[in-house]
């Protein structure tokens, strides 16, 4: 900041600049204020600060998963897959049913470590299916159009699969049933952690271990990475343009049908076809906040914005003595997005299309 | 010249027609009348929730109603009744975009609606300007039979409703709670909906006046999944009671998500009509056992029978708590349309509608399913006599439904 006050800083003064740089100053005063009064009035232990940031880790990854998706289409296509909540909701409330049917027959109980893995590749089929038909038919027709038609075009087929999947199966919730192994907490130091949430937590960190590696080691990986860096140069070496193309909406339907039954195993009950709108919007912002097109940075973002709502309600906003604070917990993820998109608009890991641009 | 002739034409063949009708019948209603000819139908409608979370409740009164038909063969004063149905979902959108679009049909002298207070509160200001009569068989908010601006009160005249008043449901279930259960820590969750917001306010109150103490009050967006973090803040102000007055699927999770919070292990968990369906001990499983419920009871032998009109007619039992209600609401429609409507000799009906309304603001002691009902200026109609707690055991879980009642208000309470 320039303190010498002559004609250039004069002419280089914008007021909006002025006030942006007085609103970061106000903000982080306020988290601030909000925190310390919260910490110092002593009304949580600290034992449920940790309780309270790692089932924010357990939600956080579940976005993280579905952040990976939006992520990955952005990568390739520079696109904004808005269907990708859907293609979430499309797996999660298709196995639900197979779950009730586990659980009538016994299955789930007796053999729980076969039955959610079964559930697990189950969803992430019909999610796969969902994503690649979407690409299909919705996105590769625009592939040559401006960029805005393919955005308007995801929320129509967000519309669309909302609607015929309420068509499929009634508008009434459905609930994943209860497996006898998550239930209980196990004590970590004096914090009792519970079961699912360290499953949930686990499951999806072992599934992005396993997209990096897809995406870094494997062949079909560097041709994705080359794809996203110069789709023409790309087709010059050899690679063909559509298969990259499906294989990534495939991974991408894949980890969403996942993270769909890992839901329904930490979150069992509110399956119906609107499931998908929030997590979406959610896992989009997380995305965003990573920095999108970034794979680790998807990952960071769902877990980084996952802590933020399970802590910020009760640190930042009951500091502040604002009441009602929970109600505003969805206040303190998108205020979050605004502030990362005015104060560094590229995520927390950086934008990154491709590993070098000269 | 030659562009006035064809007006004078027009306008001496409208003098005619109407002059013809006036012959027969003549209205004389303040706000308008609805003229029904010889072959067509009396026409009534319903805006209920019949899609979405909350559809139990839609489709409870939806056969209330179409049970209080049947039973009048579908005529009345020798014309067939057609029922218009909208879907008033469980929020002010649907609300209004139901009462628009029945607004909008003139015809339509009286609706059945809406499920949900949310919905009211849009529904009831488009529908009492298009002079038409509201009854509501579900809606329990206090403010919408409240006509002092001040106080929060959105009632408009048309509206009427034969379900208790939430001013009701409170006091029973903070009765309860602090008299039956010897409970004195209370904290509450609500959803933000004038119906969650209202019942909490007057339990808090009513519980406050009984002397026990309130420690919390908070609330939760709809479409959250996660409690952990209210929960994490309920547990630190140490309750004894939960009071949750939402519906299907936050009810379901606080429910399931309270479990797991350490230092709400042995927290009493109640919650109100909202989640009084079939689908709630369903999808929460054994998370909800030992939970209370508030919500309308109704007893007696018109209501054995018409339980069996239900398993006749409609199949099964009734998925909530509010069916009685919409067959005393559409019988009272009725008897007063019956009772305003001026019939001619060749079988055509004027109804005015503010003979209509005031018909039904001046039903007194009308023997209904759900009890002996009396309409007051602000619409209500129920008393608090038809409540009850019921408590959530292993056979709901299985499938048994309606739950058992622990507890019922001692008849001694007057409003």
């Amino acid at each position: 900041m320039r303190l010498v006050l002559n004609q250039r800083t004069l002419d280089e003064f914008s007021w909006v600049d002025f006030t942006i740089g007085v609103l970061r100053v106000v903000i982080i005063a306020l988290i601030l204020i909000g925190s310390f009064n919260t910490l110092s009035s002593g009304r949580f232990t600290s034992d449920q600060w940790v309780s309270l940031v790692i089932s924010g880790l357990a939600q956080g990854s579940i976005y993280a998963l579905i952040a990976l998706g939006y992520t990955l289409v952005y990568g390739i296509l520079l696109m904004i897959n808005f269907a990708h909540g859907e293609v979430f909701m499309s797996g999660a409330f298709t196995a639900v049913f197979l779950a009730q049917a586990f659980d009538r027959s016994g299955f789930l109980n007796s053999a729980p470590l076969l039955a959610i893995p079964v559930l697990i590749v189950f969803a992430a089929l019909v999610s796969m299916t969902v994503a690649i038909l979407l690409e299909r038919i919705a996105y590769r027709p625009l592939r040559n159009a401006p960029r805005l038609v393919p955005l308007i075009t995801a929320i129509g087929a967000s519309f669309f699969l909302q609607y015929t999947f309420r068509g499929f199966y009634g508008s009434s919730f459905q609930a994943y049933p209860t497996v006898d192994i998550l239930r209980g907490s196990f004590p970590v130091g004096s914090v009792n952690v519970p079961i699912s949430q360290v499953v949930v937590f686990s499951a999806a960190l072992l599934l992005m271990f396993c997209l990096y590696w897809l995406v870094e080691r494997t062949k079909i990986g560097k041709a994705m990475r080359a794809v996203s860096e110069n789709k023409e140069v790309s087709a010059l070496m050899g690679v063909d343009i559509d298969r990259i193309i499906v294989f990534t909406f495939a991974i991408g339907g894949a980890l969403a049908g996942a993270a769909g039954v890992i839901n329904g195993l930490y979150r069992p009950q509110g399956v119906n076809f609107f499931m998908g709108f929030v997590p979406g919007i959610k896992a989009f912002t997380a995305a965003v906040l990573g920095g999108i097109g970034n794979i680790p940075g998807a990952m960071l973002g769902g877990l980084f914005l996952g802590v933020i709502e399970a802590i910020g309600p009760n640190l930042v906003l009951a500091g502040l003595g604002i009441p009602g604070a929970n109600q505003l917990k969805d206040v303190i993820a998108f205020t979050m997005l605004v502030l990362v998109l005015i104060f560094r608009p590229q995520g927390i890991l950086g934008e990154r299309l491709a590993e070098k641009k000269a | 010249m030659k562009r006035i002739l064809p007006i004078l034409l027009l306008l001496t063949l409208f003098a005619m027609l109407t002059g013809v009708q006036a012959a027969q019948l003549e209205c004389t209603d303040e706000i308008g009348c609805v003229e029904i000819g010889p072959d067509d139908p009396i026409t009534i409608g319903y805006m209920l929730t019949i899609s979405g979370a909350t559809s139990f409740l839609g489709e409870d009164s939806v056969g209330g109603i179409q049970i209080a038909l049947a039973e009048r063969d579908g005529m009345l004063l020798d014309h067939e009744i057609e029922l218009v149905a909208e879907d008033s979902l469980c929020s002010a959108e649907g609300g209004q975009t139901a009462a628009q679009n029945m607004a909008a049909r003139d015809e339509v002298l009286g609706v059945i609606g809406t499920s949900c207070s949310s919905s009211a509160a849009a529904a009831l200001p488009i529908i009492s300007s298009a002079g038409m009569v509201m009854i509501s068989p579900s809606n329990t908010a206090p403010s919408l039979t409240n006509d002092d601006t001040a106080s929060g009160g959105i009632w408009q005249p048309g509206y009427f409703r034969t379900a208790h008043n939430d001013l009701f449901q409170g006091a029973v279930a903070a009765q309860f709670a602090y008299n039956e259960l010897g409970l004195t820590r209370l904290a509450t969750i609500h959803d933000g909906s004038p119906y969650a917001d209202g019942l909490q306010a007057v339990m808090a109150e009513v519980f406050t006046e009984l002397g026990g103490e309130v420690v919390f009050q908070g609330a939760i967006n709809v479409n959250d999944t996660d409690m952990t973090a209210i929960l994490t803040e309920i547990a630190a102000a140490g309750p004894d009671i939960i009071y949750f007055p939402i519906f299907e699927p936050e009810g379901n999770f606080i429910a399931a998500q309270s479990d797991e919070t350490p230092g709400l292990e042995n927290v009493v968990l109640m919650g109100a009509d909202g989640l009084l369906s079939t689908s709630f001990p369903e999808n929460t499983g054994a998370a909800a056992l030992g939970m209370y419920l508030s919500g309308p009871y109704i007893e007696g032998e018109a209501y054995d029978a018409f339980l069996e009109s239900w398993a006749e007619i409609i199949g099964g039992v009734p998925p909530s708590g509010f069916h009685a209600h919409a067959y005393d609401a559409v019988n009272i429609l009725l008897d007063a349309i019956e009772a305003v409507a001026q019939v001619g000799d060749d079988g055509t009906i004027l109804v005015g509608r503010q003979a209509l309304r005031d018909a039904i603001a001046a039903t007194s002691g009308y023997v209904g399913l759900t009890g002996t009902l009396s309409c007051n200026p602000t619409g209500d109609c129920a008393t608090g006599e038809a409540l009850a707690i019921f408590e959530i055991t292993e056979s709901e879980l299985e499938g048994n439904w309606p739950p058992p009642v622990v507890w019922t208000p001692p008849p001694a309470e007057a409003e």
